[in-house]
């Protein structure tokens, strides 16, 4: 027994010292052209991996709205002449886990496993990247459950309003389209729709792979070479279209007999790598994105009681994704919180913030550092953003610096630059 | 158990994080302070970051009727003020420390956390110590307060169909237990509480002796042990409360509630009262059932390809959605075995719950594979190593448990006990435990939205 205190004392000591540095990110691309961002760490017998592609809800068009969806989806359900079952069960068999995500830019496909699985875990995984079978019957069942859940969703005030003001914000962008699709374009759907989307979006020049746990460089390199050699060549995807700014204001009035009203106000906000991206995220942490501490949280909910939850953030995107402000309230004082939300908005973009407000904001976020890199699946996320959107290989070391830099005079400048109260889109749904 | 200690310190951390349900376990050590405190450490140096959590043994399962939702309502004043420290500056206190910080009201809990950077555990220790035993609750504060408290019952029950349908379920489930009442409280009882019902809460159960600290991260455990007794050893214990044993009568019979709701998709919640695990077992079925309940949750609903929803939704395109939950712990010592659904279009709740009835009574009589077996012990296998990768969900199982009454000590023996669970005993727990007369079912009958409502007054002003 002594001996094994012992050495639990030694390691705890040995990994302290190692957890302490910063992120050690390596880079490299692999030879079939594919991206690859890589943390080397032992301290748990697991590896993460996600690979990404410009394959979001904004790829699709107003009539093939729901394709990049249900394209990311059904590479799940049937590869390489596996069907669903079988494709779950080898997971589920070695306790793998496979996850994913889809936004307006980007399809990401993510895995986690113990490490002692990984050759089974990456086997089954590489068979969704890269031999989608796409089965025509699987394609018909999920049809009805994805239209099922828009119907479903339709009579929800949260989608409804959510919908309501994507569409009302981007109008003929494609960051207006619904992730899920319309009941018109799902109905439409073909196999070749979702083959042809696969083999345009899936390449391995546009993938971007991150890779996070116990394993080495050499290891990390074959895996992601692997990943990396079996998706479709392609050609060169499209840039998306910028988006146009509104030009006036967009407000609805959905009724709906809920009791509370959901209202969402906003504006195109940021891309990612925005030189305007620190002010007005620092700046945005006093507005509405501090949570307790924010003003919107003090003028709404602490000092009126008007709300269990009011907030504003901006989503940075591949183009300029959302400033968004959101509140629920009882539906009879829908104009009376709607009101002090407009006023702290406006009391914010006249005068900007105190230097006491500045300070607090920064000493939070730079205090606050450690708890964004503090497991693994958050580094997983970073490496995936940094690699996606080409943000600089210092970004976490510079994240600090950058917000530090911040002043009051730039963050007034910031948000009377990009914000424009005066052409928000504003929905309300169920308000009285 | 052999390590050789030239080996380069990666392959001695990667073998030794390998026995990790032995080893990793150990690291976690408790101590009781002398006012009845208890303090829990797992020390976990990944990130150079902390989490530190206060259970209360308070939650809504301690409520009576005509006051349900106090607890919570407390846990919303605890962030209010005390006698040094203004109402509001806690959070900022937290936050110009990096912090994040929050709490959550359970049935059976309250707890209270914050995530920092390591250096400032002493802060969160000595505000939370602060406001164990010197909480201000003034009328003023209380009044706001409490109208956002029934925002937050509006936005997470009145207007989710769901979440009301699970809220009938629950009363219908729960004739005499306070597990059938609701945390949030019901609307009537938010309207009607007054700031003394909170001082009165908090008067009877905020105490040292009713309190776990847990704390993990890249600390030393003496450390925070020394720092434990400086902030909270201070603190004087309470006579609590008598605690009432109450238990829930018999099911003699199958009980049926539907709710109305503006939506479109129908929704079905169907459940059996269940035994939990007990701190001292008296009986060998004590002892498995609840690993078995857990196995056979598993098997029916663990992931994709498992029964329910291969069955009902991929194969026979019944469901549009299913699944299966069971939690073998709590401090009410109730349990509940639940199925929820959704029909497919053209299908009704009807035919939904003959189908999962239907797949009840084939692990009645045919038991579960093997293969099934050992895919619900590598879920939990891997799951165990998983979740060491979230310090906050550590703490999160620890400060569970303790407050439930068990020890953190389950957690090492819960991957062995379920792993020798056999179909057998899956099939003996379906058969005493997953029949009529002991079934309770909610269903949402979905309601057309009105085409004629229509907003009234004035368009908004900015």
């Amino acid at each position: 027994m002594k001996k094994i205190q012992f050495l639990i004392i030694l390691v705890s000591s040995l990994v302290a010292l190692c957890a302490n540095a910063a992120v050690k990110i390596q880079h490299w691309q692999t030879s079939s052209g594919s991206q690859v961002y890589f943390v080397e760490n032992h301290d748990l017998p697991i590896l993460d991996i996600s690979v990404n592609f410009p394959a979001g809800s904004s790829r699709d068009t107003k009539q093939t709205s729901g394709v990049a969806g249900v394209t990311k989806y059904l590479m799940t359900l049937g590869a390489d002449g596996m069907n669903e079952e079988a494709i779950t069960n080898q997971f589920a068999d070695i306790g793998a886990i496979l996850g994913g995500e889809l936004d307006l830019d980007r399809a990401a496909f993510k895995l986690r496993t113990l490490t002692s699985e990984q050759a089974k875990a990456l086997t089954v995984f590489n068979k969704i990247l890269h031999k989608p079978d796409f089965p025509q019957t699987i394609l018909e069942r999920e049809k009805t459950r994805i239209v099922a859940g828009l119907q479903e969703a339709a009579t929800q005030p949260e989608s409804i309003s959510n919908k309501a003001f994507m569409k009302a914000m981007y109008g003929e962008h494609p960051y207006s389209l619904d992730e899920s699709g319309e009941i018109e374009t799902i109905n439409a759907m073909k196999l070749e729709d979702l083959v042809a989307f696969y083999q345009k979006y899936y390449t391995a020049k546009s993938a971007v792979i991150a890779l996070i746990g116990d394993m080495t460089e050499t290891q990390a390199r074959t895996i992601a070479e692997d990943v990396s050699k079996g998706l479709p060549q392609g050609v060169a995807i499209s840039k998306m279209a910028p988006v146009s700014l509104p030009q006036a204001p967009n407000i609805q009035n959905i009724a709906h007999p809920a009791s509370q009203a959901h209202i969402l106000l906003g504006y195109p906000g940021i891309k990612r790598g925005d030189a305007d991206y620190f002010p007005l995220y620092v700046g945005n942490y006093i507005l509405g994105g501090g949570g307790f501490v924010s003003r919107l949280t003090e003028e709404v909910r602490e000092k009126r009681g008007l709300v269990y939850s009011v907030y504003s953030y901006f989503m940075p995107m591949g183009e300029l994704g959302p400033f968004q402000i959101g509140l629920q309230t009882k539906k009879e004082q829908a104009g009376d919180a709607l009101k002090v939300v407009n006023a702290t908005i406006a009391k914010f973009m006249q005068n900007g913030v105190t230097e006491k407000e500045l300070k607090a904001a920064k000493s939070n976020i730079i205090g606050g550092f450690p708890m964004r890199i503090d497991s693994n699946n958050k580094i997983l996320d970073y490496l995936s953003i940094i690699g996606f959107y080409q943000l600089p290989m210092t970004y976490l070391d510079d994240f600090n610096k950058e917000v530090a830099k911040v002043s009051t005079a730039q963050i007034k400048d910031a948000f009377n630059r990009r914000v424009k109260p005066a052409n928000f889109v504003a929905v309300t749904v169920g308000a009285d | 158990m052999q390590i050789k200690l030239k080996n380069s310190y990666i392959q001695i951390a990667t073998l030794l994080l390998a026995l990790a349900p032995v080893l990793g376990q150990a690291a976690i050590q408790e101590f009781k302070l002398s006012n009845g405190m208890k303090v829990i450490v797992q020390e976990d140096h990944r990130a150079p970051v902390v989490v530190s959590q206060v259970w209360y043994r308070a939650g809504s399962l301690d409520e009576v009727n005509g006051k349900t939702g106090v607890a919570h309502v407390l846990e919303h004043m605890m962030f209010k003020g005390t006698k040094s420290v203004a109402a509001g500056q806690f959070s900022r206190l937290v936050a110009a420390a990096g912090g994040k910080e929050n709490a959550f009201t359970g049935t059976d809990y309250t707890c209270y956390f914050q995530q920092l950077e390591k250096s400032h555990l002493p802060l969160s220790m000595k505000l939370e110590a602060d406001r164990m035993q010197n909480l201000v609750i003034t009328d003023a504060e209380f009044a706001k307060e409490i109208k956002v408290v029934m925002e937050e019952r509006r936005w997470r029950t009145e207007d989710k169909p769901q979440s009301k349908v699970n809220e009938q379920f629950q009363a219908t489930t729960f004739n005499a237990h306070p597990y059938g009442r609701p945390v949030v409280g019901y609307m009537n009882d938010l309207e009607n509480m007054t700031a003394a019902d909170a001082r009165e809460w908090y008067k009877n159960w905020y105490a040292p002796n009713n309190a776990t600290l847990v704390v993990v991260g890249d600390v030393k455990t003496q450390d925070v042990l020394k720092l434990a007794k400086h902030y909270f050893g201070p603190l004087k214990s309470k006579v609590l409360p008598a605690r009432k044993p109450q238990t829930e009568p018999a099911q003699i019979g199958e009980r049926r509630v539907v709710v109305k709701a503006p939506g479109k998709l129908p929704y079905l919640v169907m459940g059996f009262h269940a035994p939990t695990l007990l701190p001292k077992a008296t009986t060998p079925e004590q002892e498995w059932e609840p690993y078995a309940l857990d196995v056979l949750s598993g098997v029916l609903s663990g992931n994709d390809s498992a029964r329910l929803n291969q069955k009902l939704v991929r194969e026979n395109s019944i469901a549009l959605d299913v699944g299966a939950g069971y939690d073998s712990t709590s401090r009410g010592r109730q349990a509940l075995f639940e199925l929820v659904g959704t029909p497919a279009e053209g299908k009704t709740v009807a035919e939904l719950e003959t189908a999962l009835i239907a797949q009840i009574d084939l692990i009645k009589s045919g038991g579960v594979t093997q293969t099934e077996l050992d895919r619900v012990k590598a879920a939990v296998i891997a799951a165990d190593v998983y979740q060491r990768d979230s310090m906050f969900y550590q703490g999160m199982q620890i400060g569970q448990l303790e407050t439930m009454g068990y020890s953190w000590r389950l957690l090492e023996e819960y991957p062995e006990r379920l792993k020798a669970i056999t179909s057998e005993q899956v099939q003996e727990v379906a058969k005493k435990y997953l029949v009529k007369d002991n079934m309770t079912i909610a269903t949402l009958d979905p309601q057309p939205i009105d085409p004629n409502a229509k907003p009234q007054g004035k368009p908004h002003s900015r």
